[in-house]
């Protein structure tokens, strides 16, 4: 008799007939796509003649913020020598131990299971409970990645002020005043830190830490404040993939912006010049 | 709608196979109409598992061409003219006839859960938000299709150290209600084994009721889990402020 359809077993075995080899195939192409620029960028912060490839005049991408440049970290061989090696592994680690991404990756890396009702390779299967258990630390990460919303948000509002001397060779502003305008690199800033922001608080771990762990006992009279932080983060918790993915793209395209302009490809466009020539005439004119 | 061609398993504990049948269907039929017209013109012998017809008694469970759902649920015209629909019984539980198997091992899990139990002179007049957040939880209707696609039972067999979503669901809905006064953690830890779940959430992708299983229960209850015994600050702040 042929094999029994209903015990067979084995990496990729199922009776589904739709193409659920399709999302690990995306999510493949994505995660792998977006690890190997993060890597690439990360590892090649400065252009020809030190040019820093990783800032524009006021704009600082996010993979090298907040900015370090410790004369230890040149003691590394030089292509580790990076700034972006101090900041990095919070981002990394956050996303790494996230709840979304776990999913993510364990279905489409480790194909465990690579699709559901679709069979894997039965190595000894633990979960979460042995190796993985480092997961849990996840709530730490969030601890960091808060800082980092407001250190990015900073960024942005910094992007904003714009050296009236104008931008270096080196791509560094010029000593001197500052003055207020708006690029498009000032929106994608600010767009990166509010997409982060939407990301990081629909944390699951923050979502437990607000109110979560309570039992909800005569919530409104004991514990309103709780409730309410409680709901927002639920909102945000119900979309935390969509966050999760289209922050982490947004986030390699700021660099990549910044980067574009800073090697002179893209020319960055300034609105709002005029208010300071605006300015400029009343504090002639006082 | 026309004949459709329907590929049936037939067997038992023993082993079986797939098996062919070419039924007139009629619109408006779902998948549990059409296995009952084999039943009454062609297989009087084919066995299944059904109560309600009506997504609500969890009974007709089953793999239709590899999915778990309700047979009761699944609309014929979903399926294109002259698609082969196979109907397999659910993998994860030891098949007795056909299309039913034997799910006692969820009532066997089911039995070590200690029950709701109220805290001592409890007060029970709780506000609507009190009681919004476990309401989704009891909309189970214990189907099973969720621990059918679990990979840790589906795949690893687990079933002696993994109670399984279902019962993640349940324990849920104790731990986080109003005036319940036990604490399952330590099961949950434990005997329950939570930490073998990956969160890779097909249990929610399966459930016909939409419970977020993963989102609302499991991971809710995995931080409950750290809280007591992975976090550090926590286990020292529970220490200094008794808890
Ligand atoms: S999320 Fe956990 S319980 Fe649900 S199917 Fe996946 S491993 Fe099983
Ligand atoms: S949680 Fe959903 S899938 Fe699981 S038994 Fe209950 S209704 Fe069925
Ligand atoms: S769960 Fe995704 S960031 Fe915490
Ligand atoms: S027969 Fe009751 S759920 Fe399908």
């Amino acid at each position: 008799m042929a094999m029994d359809v209903r015990t067979k077993r084995g990496l990729g075995v199922t009776l589904r007939k739709d193409a659920w080899w399709l999302e690990p195939l995306f999510y493949q192409c994505l995660f792998g796509g977006f690890v190997v620029y993060a890597t690439w960028a990360a590892l090649n912060p400065y252009g020809p003649n030190g040019k820093a490839y990783y800032e524009y005049g006021p704009y600082l991408s996010p993979m090298f913020s907040p900015f370090f440049n410790p004369d230890w970290l040149h003691k590394l061989p030089a292509w580790l020598a990076t700034p972006a090696l101090l900041v990095l592994w919070a981002p990394a680690g956050f996303r790494g131990t996230c709840y979304y991404y776990r999913k993510a990756y364990y279905r489409s890396i480790f194909m465990d299971p690579p699709g559901c009702a679709v069979g894997e390779s039965c190595v000894k299967y633990q979960g979460e409970s042995k190796f993985f258990i480092f997961q849990n630390i996840h709530r730490y990460f969030f601890y960091v990645a808060l800082l980092f919303i407001f250190v990015l948000s900073w960024d942005a509002i910094l992007a904003m002020m714009w050296p009236v001397n104008g931008i270096g060779p080196d791509n560094h502003s010029n000593l001197g005043p500052k003055e207020f305008g708006v690029g498009v690199g000032t929106i994608v800033m600010a767009l990166n830190a509010y997409l982060l922001g939407g990301y990081t608080l629909g944390c699951h771990a923050f979502r437990h830490l607000v109110g979560g762990g309570l039992d909800f006992l005569r919530v409104k009279k004991n514990n309103p404040i709780r409730f309410a932080l409680w709901s927002v983060v639920t909102k945000l918790n119900e979309r935390h993939m969509q966050w999760a993915l289209v922050s982490m793209l947004w986030v390699g395209f700021t660099d990549f912006y910044i980067r574009m302009c800073a090697m002179g490809v893209w020319h960055d466009v300034r609105f709002f010049g005029f208010i300071n020539k605006i300015g400029h005439i009343f504090g002639a004119a006082t | 709608m026309g004949k459709v061609h329907m590929r049936v398993y037939r067997g038992n504990s023993e082993g079986g196979q797939l098996k062919d049948y070419n039924v007139q269907a009629e619109e408006g039929m779902v998948v549990l109409d059409v296995i009952h017209k084999i039943q009454a013109t062609q297989s009087s012998d084919l066995a299944c598992r059904w109560n309600c017809k009506a997504g609500k008694c969890g009974s007709c469970s089953a793999e239709i061409n590899g999915k778990p759902r309700l047979m009761c649920m699944t609309r014929m015209n979903e399926f294109k003219e002259d698609e082969i629909i196979t109907v397999m019984p659910m993998k994860t539980f030891p098949i007795m006839k056909d299309l039913a198997t034997d799910v006692s091992f969820n009532y066997e899990i089911n039995k070590r859960i200690p029950p709701f139990t109220p805290v001592e002179g409890a007060d029970w007049h709780w506000e609507q938000e009190d009681v919004d957040r476990v309401q989704e939880f009891r909309k189970c209707i214990e189907c099973f299709l969720c621990q059918d696609t679990c990979h840790v039972l589906r795949d690893h067999d687990k079933m002696a150290k993994f109670a399984g979503p279902r019962f993640f669901v349940r324990i849920a809905s104790l731990e986080m209600h109003p005036i319940d006064a036990l604490d399952r953690t330590a099961l949950l830890k434990n005997e329950h084994g939570i930490g073998l779940c990956n969160i890779t959430k097909c249990c929610t992708e399966v459930c016909p009721e939409s419970i977020h299983i993963t989102d609302n229960a499991i991971i809710p209850l995995k931080e409950r889990v750290v809280d007591k015994y992975y976090d550090p600050l926590r286990i020292l702040w529970n220490k200094v402020f008794g808890k």
